[in-house]
C-alpha cells in the first residue's frame, strides 16, 4: 500500500482528500504543517507529499528544503497543491524540487490520476 | 567806528568765506567737507537776521511769543526725518532741485503747478531778502559813526548786495544740473551758522553776566518794570490758541521755505546725515533762544525806549563802548543775512529758471540752439534771476520804507509758504491728491492770505480813512479781513493763517476726491507716495506707452548736456539694462531715463515737455497702470523670485519623488492584498469544490459523513459571503466612501447589546461575561458600527480564552473629554511580536487554537477605521499582562 502525506491546514479540504484517497487504497496520513509533517516523516517516509504552501509555523518552501536536504526522504514524490496561483509562484515551487503543481481550486478527480501516474510511471 | 573799517571788515570776511567755499568745493570728496555736521548746520539757514535780531525785538515788545518760531521746528523733528527721508528718496532719483521740481513732480510733472509754486516762493521770500537786506544797512548805520548816505553809488548796503548776488552765482550756478550739490556754498553757511550761533552766545552772555549779575538779577530788576507779567506769560485763551498755530506754522516752514528745502534735500549727500541733523538742528535752535529773553530785558532795562528793540543786541556793546563787541555782532547778523540771502536767492533763481522761464517760452529758444551755448544760456538766466533777485530786494527796501519789523514781514512770508503745505504734505502720503487740486487749494489759500493779511495792510497805508479793516467791504462785517466770519480773538497773522489753511486744505481734498487726475499724474503719485517700493525701479517705474526713436531722444539730449556729456549717460544706460544700441525704437525706460537726466538742467516739467515733443505718447488707463507697475515689481523681484522658483522646484521633486515612492508602496500593498483576497477566496473555493466532487464521486458514502461533507460546504459557504462582504466593508471604510450613520446612543445599552449577541457562543464556551459598573452616558455614534466593533473583538476574545475558566470584562471610564471602553480577557494574549500587526488586514495569528477559526483576519482592521471615523483610537493595551486588553477611546 502506498503512503500519502497530505500538509494542509484546512480541515475541510484536508478531509475531502482523506476520504478520496483511502477510497483508492492509499495509506493517508495527515499533517497541519511543515512541522507536524516533519515529525511524521521521521517515522515513514511516504511515497508522495501533497504539500500546501500557505500554512502556519512552517510553511510549504520551507519544508520541501529541509525535505529535499535530507536524502533519506529522496523517494518521496511532491506535489504543491496551493491557491497561489501565480506564474511566478508556480516556477518557485517547480524549481524548489516538486514534481507538480496543483492549484486550489483544484478537481479531485485529476489530482489523483496525477498522483497515480507518479507513483506508476 | 568809521565806514571804511567796518567796509575792510566786511570785504575781509567775504574773502575769507570765497576762500573757504573754493577751497571747500575742490575738497568736495573731504571728510571735513562731506560730514553730517556739515548737514546739520547748514540746515541752520533757517536763522536768518530776523532770528539774530528780529527774536530779541519780539521778546522785547510781545514777551515769549518769539519762541514760537524755534518751538514749531523742535517738536516738529521727529517728524522731519521721516517726511525728509522720503522727499531725499524721490528728489535724488528724480534730480530735483526745488521745492516747486518736486512739487511739480509730484503732480506728474505739472508745469502750471511747478510755476504757481515758483511765483508763490518769490512772492514770499522776496520782500524777506529785502528785509535782510534792511537788517544790514540799519545794523551799519547803527555801528558806523559816518554820516549816512542817500545816494545810491555811497551806500555801502548797495555794495554788500552785489557781492552777495555775486557770491550766490558763484557757488550756485557752475553747473547747469541745479541737482547737483554745492560743496563750497554749503560749507561757508555751515560755518556761518557756527559764527552767528557763537557770537550770539557771547553777546548773550555778555549781556547777562557782565552788565548784570546772571539771570537772576535781570529777572528781579525786570519784574519792578510796569507791564513785566504781559511779556513772560500767556495772558489768556487767545494767547494760546496763537501761540498753537504760530508753532503749527513754523512747522511748515522748515519743509517750504525754498532756502530750508533747498540745505536739507537738494543738498543733502547721503541719508544717514539725516541722523545727525535730528538732534543737531533742534539743539542749535534751543540754544540760539537761550539767551534771547535776557538780551531783550537787558536792552529794556539798560537803552533808552526810543531804540528799535530789534537790535538791542547791537546797541548793548555799543552802549557800554564796546566798539569790537559791537562789530563782531554785526558780523554775526551778516552771517546769517548772507546764508539766508544767497541760499534763498540760489533756489529761487533756479526755480525761475526750470520751472518759469524755460518751460514759458524759452524751451524753444534752447531748442533751436547748438548744445554748448545751451549750458551758458541756462546758467545765465540763473545768475540773472540772481542779481535781479537780490538787487530787486535792495531797491524794494530802499524805495518802499518798509513799516513792518522784521518779525511781522516774517510771519506774512510764512503764512504765504505755508499754502503749500496741503499740496506737499498730503501729496506725500495721499496718491489721490490731484493737480487741479493742488493749485485750486494754493490759489484760494493765496488769496484769503492777500484779503486778510496783504489788502488791509495797504488800504490802511495807501488811503486814508479806508473803513476797509474797521467795517469791511461795503461795510459788511462779516467780511472785515482781520475778523472773516465773525473770527475776532486772532491777531492778523493767525487769523490769515487760519482761514487760509481751511479754505486751501478744503478746496484741496474736495477736488482730489472730485476730480480724478489723468493718467501722467496718478502714476507720479504712487511713485511719491510709494517711494520706498519703487526706489530701486528706477526708469523702470514709469508708465508709459508709445513710440520713440532713439536718434530723436539723443537729439534732444544733445542739445542740453552736450555731444560727450549726451554719449556718455546713454553708453551708461545700455549698459546697465543690457540692451542693444543700435535698436532705433526704444521703449519706456529710455524716455525716463533721458526725462531724468535733463530735469536736473531745465527742470521736470521741462524735461517732460522736451521729451515728449519727439515721443509719440499715448495715453495708459488705470488698469493698465497698475498691471505695469506689478509688473515692474516683478522685474525688481525677478531675481528673488528665481531664486524662490529653483528652490520651489527643488523641493516639488523631493515631494514628487515622496509621493512617487508612496504610490510605488501603495501599489504594492494593493498588489499584496489583492494576492491575499484571491487566495483567501480560493481556500473555501477549493474546500467546497473538493467536497462537493467527493460527494458526487461516492454514492456508498455512509450518510453521517455525507452529512459532515455537506455541513463543511455550508460553512466554506458562509466562509466565503463574510469574506466578500469584510473586502468591501474595508474598502469603502479605508477610501474614506462610508458615511457614519451617527446619532445619540445610550453607551451602557449599545456594550449589553453587543453582549447579548454573543452570549449564546459564550455560554456553550462556558466564558463569562461581565460587565459592572457601565457609565450611564450618551454618546454621540453610529450604533451598528460600534456594535459591530464591540462583536468584533469580543469575538476575538472568545476564541483565544480557555473553555469553562475563559471570563470577559468590559469596563468604562470617564477620562477628560473621551470615554475608554476597556475589554480585557483571560485568554493566552497577544504575543507580543504580534501587536504591531493585529490590525493589519488579514493578519491571522500565528497562535491560534488547534482548529482555524472562523474568520476573515479583517475584523480588528475594519474595528481600527470605524473607530477613526468617530475621531477615537482602538488599540492594545500592553501593560495588561495577563490575556488581552483592548481599549477604545470615544470622544464625548
Amino acid at each position: 500500500m502506498k503512503k500519502l502525506l497530505i500538509v494542509d491546514d484546512e480541515p475541510n479540504i484536508v478531509m475531502s482528500l482523506e476520504y478520496a484517497f483511502q477510497k483508492q487504497g492509499y495509506q493517508v496520513y495527515i499533517a497541519r504543517d511543515g512541522s507536524e509533517a516533519l515529525v511524521i516523516m521521521e517515522k515513514e517516509v511516504p511515497d508522495l507529499i501533497i504539500l500546501d504552501i500557505m500554512m502556519p509555523q512552517v510553511d510549504g518552501y520551507e519544508t520541501i528544503q529541509i525535505i529535499k536536504q535530507n536524502p533519506a526522504f529522496a523517494k518521496a514524490k511532491i506535489i504543491f497543491l496551493s491557491a497561489k496561483s501565480k506564474a511566478s509562484d508556480i516556477d518557485k515551487g517547480l524549481a524548489l524540487g516538486a514534481d507538480l503543481y496543483f492549484t486550489k481550486p483544484f478537481s479531485v478527480k485529476k489530482l489523483i490520476g496525477a498522483v497515480e501516474a507518479l507513483l506508476n510511471h | 567806528m568809521a565806514n571804511y573799517v567796518i567796509i575792510l571788515v566786511i570785504v575781509g570776511y567775504l574773502v575769507c568765506l570765497f576762500g573757504l567755499g573754493i577751497w571747500a568745493d575742490k575738497r568736495s570728496d573731504s571728510r571735513w567737507v562731506h560730514n553730517p555736521w556739515v548737514y546739520g548746520l547748514s540746515l541752520a539757514v533757517y536763522c536768518s537776521a530776523w532770528t539774530y535780531y528780529g527774536s530779541v525785538g519780539i521778546a522785547a515788545t510781545d514777551g515769549v511769543s518769539f519762541l514760537t518760531t524755534y518751538l514749531g521746528p523742535v517738536i516738529a523733528f521727529p517728524l522731519w526725518i521721516i517726511i525728509v527721508k522720503r522727499v531725499v528718496l524721490v528728489s535724488k532719483q528724480y534730480q530735483v532741485s526745488s521745492i516747486a521740481d518736486f512739487i511739480s513732480l509730484r503732480y506728474g510733472n505739472n508745469r502750471s503747478i511747478g510755476a504757481l509754486v515758483t511765483i508763490i516762493c518769490v512772492v514770499a521770500v522776496f520782500p524777506y531778502i529785502a528785509l535782510q537786506l534792511k537788517a544790514v544797512s540799519e545794523t551799519f548805520d547803527i555801528l558806523s559813526t559816518s554820516p549816512k548816505s542817500t545816494f545810491l553809488f555811497t551806500d555801502s548796503t548797495f555794495y554788500i548786495a552785489i557781492l552777495l548776488a555775486v557770491f550766490a552765482a558763484l557757488f550756485g550756478t557752475q553747473t547747469t544740473d541745479a541737482s547737483r550739490r554745492r560743496s563750497g556754498l554749503v560749507f561757508t553757511v555751515a560755518i556761518e551758522s557756527v559764527l552767528k550761533l557763537v557770537f550770539f552766545l557771547v553777546i548773550g552772555i555778555y549781556a547777562t553776566f557782565y552788565l548784570f549779575d546772571g539771570t537772576s538779577d535781570i529777572f528781579n530788576r525786570m519784574t519792578a518794570l510796569e507791564g513785566f507779567e504781559t511779556l513772560a506769560t500767556f495772558e489768556n485763551m487767545e494767547a494760546s490758541i496763537n501761540w498753537y498755530f504760530m508753532i503749527a506754522l513754523s512747522f511748515f516752514a522748515i519743509f517750504l521755505l525754498p532756502r530750508q528745502f533747498h540745505t536739507s534735500v537738494v543738498e543733502n549727500t547721503a541719508s544717514s546725515h539725516l541722523k545727525k541733523a535730528s538732534w543737531l538742528f533742534p539743539l542749535y535752535l534751543l540754544l540760539f533762544n537761550v539767551f534771547v529773553i535776557f538780551i531783550a530785558w537787558a536792552g529794556k532795562l539798560l537803552l533808552s525806549q526810543d531804540l528799535n528793540p530789534d537790535y538791542y543786541t547791537l546797541y548793548l556793546p555799543l552802549h557800554e563802548g564796546h566798539q569790537l563787541l559791537g562789530l563782531m555782532v554785526f558780523i554775526g547778523g551778516l552771517s546769517s543775512v548772507i546764508s539766508m540771502v544767497v541760499v534763498s536767492a540760489l533756489s529761487l533763481s533756479t526755480m525761475i529758471s526750470n520751472n518759469l522761464i524755460i518751460p514759458y517760452g524759452f524751451l524753444k529758444v534752447l531748442n533751436q540752439h547748438d548744445p554748448s551755448s545751451n549750458a551758458q544760456r541756462i546758467k545765465n538766466i540763473r545768475r540773472i534771476a540772481i542779481f535781479i533777485l537780490i538787487l530787486g530786494a535792495y531797491f524794494f527796501y530802499v524805495n518802499f520804507n518798509i513799516e513792518l519789523s522784521l518779525f511781522s514781514i516774517g510771519l506774512i512770508a510764512f503764512v504765504i509758504i505755508a499754502q503749500l503745505a496741503p499740496a506737499f504734505f498730503i501729496g506725500l502720503f495721499w496718491n489721490r491728491g490731484s493737480a487741479v487740486a493742488a493749485k485750486v487749494g494754493i490759489l484760494v489759500g493765496t488769496i484769503i492770505t492777500f484779503y486778510t493779511l496783504a489788502l488791509p495792510f495797504i488800504t490802511d497805508v495807501f488811503i486814508d480813512g479806508s473803513t476797509f479793516t474797521t467795517a469791511g467791504p461795503f461795510q459788511i462785517a462779516l467780511l472785515k479781513p482781520y475778523a472773516l466770519f465773525g473770527l475776532d480773538f486772532m491777531p492778523p497773522v493767525t487769523h490769515a493763517f487760519f482761514w487760509s489753511m481751511v479754505f486751501n486744505l478744503l478746496f484741496y481734498l474736495v477736488f482730489s476726491v472730485t476730480r480724478k487726475g489723468n493718467y501722467r499724474e496718478r502714476n507720479y503719485a504712487e511713485l511719491v507716495v510709494n517711494a520706498s517700493r519703487y526706489g530701486q525701479l528706477q526708469e523702470n517705474a514709469f508708465v508709459w506707452r508709445g513710440e520713440a526713436f532713439k536718434s530723436e531722444i539723443e537729439k534732444v539730449l544733445v542739445r542740453f548736456l552736450g555731444e560727450r556729456n549726451t554719449k556718455r549717460a546713454l553708453d551708461l544706460f545700455y549698459r546697465k539694462y543690457d540692451l542693444d544700441p543700435n535698436q532705433e525704437k526704444v521703449d519706456a525706460r529710455l524716455v525716463n531715463f533721458s526725462e531724468k537726466i535733463l530735469t536736473g538742467s531745465i527742470g521736470a516739467a521741462s524735461a517732460k515737455l522736451m521729451i515728449s515733443s519727439v515721443v509719440k505718447e499715448q495715453p495708459v488707463t488705470l488698469p493698465e497702470v497698475l498691471k505695469i507697475l506689478e509688473e515692474n515689481k516683478k522685474t525688481i523681484s525677478a531675481n528673488k523670485e528665481l531664486q524662490q522658483k529653483s528652490y520651489d522646484l527643488k523641493r516639488l521633486t523631493e515631494n514628487l519623488k515622496v509621493a512617487n515612492d508612496a504610490l510605488v508602496e501603495k501599489d504594492r500593498q494593493k498588489d499584496e492584498f489583492l494576492d491575499t483576497v484571491a487566495h483567501e477566496l480560493k481556500t473555501p473555493t477549493a474546500s467546497i469544490r473538493a467536497a462537493s466532487e467527493v460527494l458526487a464521486e461516492s454514492e456508498d458514502m455512509p450518510p453521517q459523513l455525507k452529512q459532515k461533507f455537506l455541513h463543511n460546504i455550508v460553512n466554506d459557504a458562509d466562509r466565503l459571503t463574510v469574506l466578500i462582504t469584510n473586502i468591501l466593508d474595508l474598502e469603502k471604510l479605508s477610501s474614506g466612501r462610508e458615511v457614519m450613520n451617527k446619532g445619540n446612543y445610550n453607551l451602557k445599552q449599545t456594550i449589553e447589546k453587543a453582549v447579548n449577541g454573543i452570549f449564546q457562543i459564550a455560554r456553550k464556551k462556558g466564558v463569562h461575561i461581565s460587565t459592572p459598573n457601565l457609565l450611564e452616558i450618551t454618546l454621540h455614534y453610529d450604533e451598528d458600527r460600534i456594535l459591530q466593533v464591540l462583536t468584533n473583538i469580543l469575538s476575538n476574545s472568545l476564541k483565544f480564552v480557555p473553555e469553562n475558566t475563559g471570563s470577559i470584562q468590559i469596563d468604562t471610564t470617564k477620562v477628560k473629554n473621551q470615554v475608554h471602553i476597556a475589554i480585557a480577557d483571560n485568554g493566552k494574549g497577544i504575543p507580543e511580536e504580534d501587536v504591531p500587526y493585529i490590525f493589519d488586514k488579514f493578519y491571522q495569528s500565528n497562535n491560534q487554537n488547534l482548529k482555524k477559526p472562523v474568520g476573515s483576519g479583517m475584523g480588528l482592521a475594519i474595528s481600527r477605521h470605524i473607530i477613526a471615523h468617530h475621531k477615537g483610537r482602538l488599540y492594545v493595551d500592553t501593560t495588561h499582562n495577563q490575556g488581552a486588553k483592548f481599549i477604545i477611546e470615544l470622544n464625548t
